[in-house]
């Protein structure tokens, strides 16, 4: 495969790979805490932690460039140490991140919601401390679901586009993704790279989906919902 | 053996409010709360497990004290050393018979591994004559044989006494029978204490030495009408 294609590729995967980790950990962390806690405000957060869903992607670029850029509030704390996020793959990594993030967030707080308290009273009762409740009752009945949103996270951030053109730009090689390529090529012209580009994308998430389809297996989790 | 148990809790949902205030010792080794649903029995069985604290109370059983407002002592549940039979039975969906078995001999983060709980819960599985299901799942088994795996899981901690929140109610009839005189001879031949909560006269006389009825959120002794 040519550079043109395989360049961008290895970067989307990369970029979308580390975007993933980020928004799976967040989410579902963000999702048990507000499943479980109630305070006021709750509301408040989860709407705004669901905004990426509904904003649009050039409108969070700008956000986060005015908070990661070299003037912005993080940005600049940042800068003093060295670490420019601007114009930078790990900038891309962020914007996919924080675009992503909401779809792991939704499923996970809907995967906790359903999650039977009275299992974890049991496991409670019989000896169990609440770290241990949370790994071996709880987290392993909510998985089916959090797998289900950080599978569509890696499809969304593979797909990110506007947040990570703000942030990120397109600079071939550094923090071209293939999304902002194809724009590129098509821009210039270029059908023929473009056409790669778009067969390229297509073969992934296919690739992506059947992978996905055999780590989760549906019906493997329907043991979960027995038993009750 | 001896319980010594007071406990007030006032709850509150929407503009409904319940005022629970029981208040029983004993020393018999079989003591039954019976009363109609919504009477409270539940409630004071949750406080006496730790799963729900009391606004005021003591709950002392075998000398040790549980739970004592005046003097600040609520044990967590996880440290009260008493086995609870959930009245659906809260088997893990998710784990096989064998697990759930040899669950609470695991204090870390991780469940016990489908060959090692085998090993670990062989000599219950033996005296319950569960062999033939270890390996299945809960949802795969039938309702005689989810209450002796619940029952299984319970006591092979060694617990300082047997809660039974409607052990039989989600039995059928013909079953209820069998699974009684098997609790009774159970109960028997391990010499563990019992507190069970009812609604069904025949499980007060085929497993109880001592009865309190429960109404309105009251106690009182044997056939005594509390607050009528």
């Amino acid at each position: 495969m040519s550079d043109p294609v395989w360049v961008p590729l290895l970067l989307s995967l990369k970029v979308a790979g580390w975007a993933t980790l980020l928004a799976a950990i967040a989410g579902t962390a963000a999702a048990y805490g507000l499943s479980r806690w109630r305070w006021p405000g709750r509301d408040l957060l989860d709407a705004i932690l669901t905004l990426p869903l509904v904003l649009p992607p050039t409108v969070l670029g700008y956000y986060l460039l005015v908070l990661l850029g070299r003037r912005g509030i993080i940005g600049e704390t940042l800068a003093g140490w060295g670490i420019e996020l601007v114009f930078t793959w790990q900038g891309a990594v962020i914007a996919a991140s924080v675009v992503a993030f909401p779809l792991v967030f939704k499923s996970a707080r809907a995967a906790f919601e359903n999650v039977d308290g009275q299992l974890e009273n049991a496991a409670r009762v019989l000896g169990v401390g609440e770290a241990g409740v949370f790994f071996r009752v709880t987290l392993p009945l909510a998985a089916r679901g959090i797998a289900a949103g950080v599978l569509l996270a890696f499809a969304r951030a593979l797909g990110e586009f506007g947040a990570t053109l703000m942030i990120a730009g397109n600079l071939p090689g550094r923090t071209q993704t293939l999304s902002v390529a194809i724009y590129e090529a098509v821009q210039a012209g270029d059908d023929a790279t473009a056409n790669m580009l778009v067969l390229v994308t297509s073969v992934t998430c296919v690739v992506v989906l059947l992978a996905a389809g055999k780590l989760v297996p549906i019906g493997a989790g329907q043991r979960n919902g027995g038993g009750r | 053996m001896s319980v010594d148990i007071q406990v007030r809790k006032t709850m509150v949902s929407g503009d409904r409010r319940f005022d629970l205030d029981v208040q029983f010792s004993s020393s018999a080794k079989r003591i039954a709360l019976f009363g109609p649903s919504g009477a409270g029995k539940s409630l004071t069985l949750r406080a006496v497990a730790g799963l729900l604290r009391p606004d005021a109370g003591r709950i002392e059983i075998n000398g040790r004290v549980l739970f004592d407002s005046q003097a600040g002592i609520c044990l967590p549940a996880r440290s009260r050393r008493v086995a609870y039979l959930f009245q659906d039975y809260a088997l893990f969906p998710h784990l096989t018979v064998a697990q759930n078995i040899a669950f609470g001999l695991r204090r870390g983060w991780l469940n016990p591994r489908r060959r090692e709980a085998t090993r670990e819960a062989q000599r219950w599985v033996d005296a319950f004559e569960l062999g033939a299901i270890v390996g299945s799942y809960p949802n795969e088994i039938s309702g005689g044989q989810k209450q002796r795996v619940a029952l299984a899981r319970a006591l092979m901690l060694q617990p300082d006494i047997l809660l039974l929140d409607e052990p039989f109610s989600a039995l059928d009839s013909q079953l209820r029978g069998k699974m009684r005189q098997e609790l009774d001879a159970l109960q028997r031949q391990l010499d563990v204490p019992m507190l069970l909560i009812t609604h069904d006269p025949a499980d007060v006389e085929a497993l109880a030495d001592e009865v309190f009825q429960v109404r309105e959120g009251r106690v009182g002794r044997g056939d005594e009408r509390v607050g009528l």
